[in-house]
């Protein structure tokens, strides 16, 4: 295969000497080709090397100690909170809550929610609005909150193309919209959300806006004023990052007025027996100790992504989705789940492939050192949407090659002939 | 190969042929889940006094979930049911073997082709889900009660 055709890639070769993983082979040899990024990144050499400098020169707790290593790591902690702030253009690094991941992002939205006095407050007589191709994450803690306040929960559904359908907005969002949480892209779709005819809808009717940052923080320059929410979450092991931690970004009149989810260390300014009073956002956010070493791997993956330019990663990856969508034309009975074009559209592609089942489709590839994903995704409505039980997908990142796509071709032919 | 030591031939004909696919009538109906990959099977056990008459269901799932199922049928109908206890456990020992057992053919007949898949920790459930809602259906189907004797 010649991809001379293709434009606007990185230089791939450069960049994967930096992530010892891709360099294994598996199987008796066959090179890995990681298609698996929607799911989690590789970690660049980078990356690894500042976790290890932590640990070894600068480990201590953070804001409690006047010695050296004290202060050494909270600069670190605070360092990395620096660059998700500029990262992200948010207005304050004050705005930048570090949590575990995703998840606890979103659940913390839902709680401070569900604690909140007036006008936050989501009670019996409010609505939630999410959309049916959210991830799990984004789904349960609105479940949750709805069934603890009473609150009713509402949904976009998904056209046919696997986008989000906006023609009953205004039946949607209304008087009595609290809050509209919904993913910027579909880890199992790929679908890139207008997320600003949302945003100002809600605004219109005064409801605030949660948005699912996790598969589009990695890939494309997130700009946090630009999207006009109240919140973005997103996860740091997707952007090249340790597992462990996650951002939550709130507005900073918002974060002052809403209470607190966890109550433990840190969050403090005074406690006597009877009560306490709270450190202002983000630390209010942040109880306990928090992940000290993975907020400083994150702060060098934002490096890393910086240095190579967050827009440069997306036309890169935007190339790569576009070649592998024409090529998997060319499998017969493969069906794309979502978008069929590259327009407006993330590096996960899903598919089925007649009537083989995914699990099936995994093993066989694997077994060829390819790894994807197979399952529902953790966004089971969508599956249920298109009436299939699971898909294959493959995403893809700044260093997926043309080369790993014609692998995944090659491979996918190979298990139509095992099962064929 | 080492696929090939999960994907046997034998297995790859149930797949294609599965035994007893459908919904028939039965003294008992459950409905399994494995909830990590989705895959499900609706599974009827009719027994007639000690005999398992028969065992229909209706599944989706991957070919291993799919030859385990018609394999299940294949071994179960028409044993006694403390025999067909007996089978289920030697193929959940099997399964849960970790590549470490061939398993009993005399017992397990066409199942011990089933032996490369416990090697691989993630396909395991996908073996077994059928073999867990028989068990489930037929205790159902029992009331309670020990099988009677003929
Ligand atoms: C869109 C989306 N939201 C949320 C999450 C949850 O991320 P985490 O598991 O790191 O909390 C994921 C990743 O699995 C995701 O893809």
């Amino acid at each position: 295969m010649t991809h001379s055709h293709l434009t606007g890639l990185l230089d791939t070769d450069a960049i994967r000497k930096d992530f010892p993983v891709l360099s294994r082979q598996l199987h008796d040899g066959k090179p890995l080709v990681y298609l698996d990024n929607a799911a989690t990144s590789q970690k660049p050499r980078q990356v690894l090397d500042a976790l290890n400098a932590y640990y070894e020169q600068h480990n201590a707790n953070v804001h409690r100690g006047v010695h050296v290593l004290a202060e050494e790591a909270t600069a670190l902690y605070e360092g990395a909170r620096d660059k998700v702030a500029s990262f992200i253009n948010a207005p304050s690094r004050n705005e930048v809550i570090f949590t575990k991941n995703a998840s606890e992002s979103l659940n913390l939205v839902a709680n401070m929610l569900g604690w909140a006095e007036e006008p936050y407050r989501v009670d019996a007589d409010s609505e939630i609005v999410i959309t049916e191709m959210e991830h799990h994450s984004n789904i349960v803690p609105w479940q949750l909150l709805a069934q603890r306040t009473g609150a009713k929960l509402k949904w976009f559904s998904l056209t046919d193309e696997g986008r989000l359908d906006l023609s009953n907005m205004d039946e949607l969002i209304t008087e009595k919209t609290k809050i509209v949480s919904v993913t910027l892209v579909s880890n199992l779709l790929g679908t890139v959300n207008p997320v600003d005819a949302i945003v100002r809808k809600a605004q219109s009717v005064g409801a605030l806006v949660a948005i699912d940052a996790s598969q589009a923080a990695p890939h494309a320059v997130l700009d946090v004023q630009a999207l006009e929410a109240d919140f973005v979450a997103f996860t740091g092991h997707k952007m090249l990052g340790p597992t462990g931690i996650g951002v939550l970004w709130g507005r900073q009149e918002l974060l002052e007025d809403l209470p607190p989810f966890l109550g433990g260390g840190e969050m403090i300014e005074t406690v006597t027996m009877g009560s306490s009073t709270y450190a202002p956002a983000p630390h209010k956010f942040e109880a306990g100790t928090p992940p000290i070493a993975q907020a400083v791997g994150l702060g060098a993956a934002i490096d890393y992504l910086s240095a190579i330019g967050m827009d440069k990663v997306a036309a890169h990856e935007h190339a790569i989705t576009a070649y592998a969508i024409e090529r998997l034309a060319e499998v017969p009975d493969l069906r794309i789940i979502g978008p069929r074009t590259a327009v407006d559209r993330g590096a996960a592609i899903s598919f089925t492939l007649g009537d083989i089942h995914p699990h099936d489709v995994g093993q066989v590839l694997d077994e060829q050192g390819i790894a994807v994903r197979v399952g529902h995704h953790c966004a089971r409505p969508v599956c249920l949407r298109y009436g299939i039980p699971a898909t294959t997908r493959a995403s893809f990142y700044l260093y997926s090659t043309p080369g790993e796509v014609d692998a995944l071709i090659d491979g996918l032919h190979h298990v139509r002939n095992f099962f064929g | 190969m080492k696929l090939d030591s999960m994907y046997q031939e034998i297995i790859l004909d149930h797949y294609r042929n599965p035994h007893g696919k459908g919904l028939r009538d039965g003294d008992a109906e459950v409905h399994h889940v494995n909830p990590t990959c989705g895959d499900e099977i609706t599974l009827r056990v009719r027994l007639d006094g000690a005999v398992v008459a028969d065992v229909s269901y209706d599944s989706q799932g991957c070919s291993i979930s799919q030859a385990s199922a018609s394999v299940l049928n294949d071994l179960v109908v028409g044993k006694q049911v403390g025999e067909a206890q007996q089978i289920q456990e030697a193929f959940l020992e099997l399964m849960q073997s970790r590549g470490q057992s061939e398993g009993d053919e005399d017992l397990l007949e066409d199942a011990v082709a089933f032996a490369g898949v416990s090697k691989y920790p993630a396909r395991v459930k996908c073996a077994l889900l059928s073999w867990m809602a028989w068990k489930d259906a037929t205790a159902k189907a029992l009331g309670g009660q020990p099988p009677l004797t003929d």
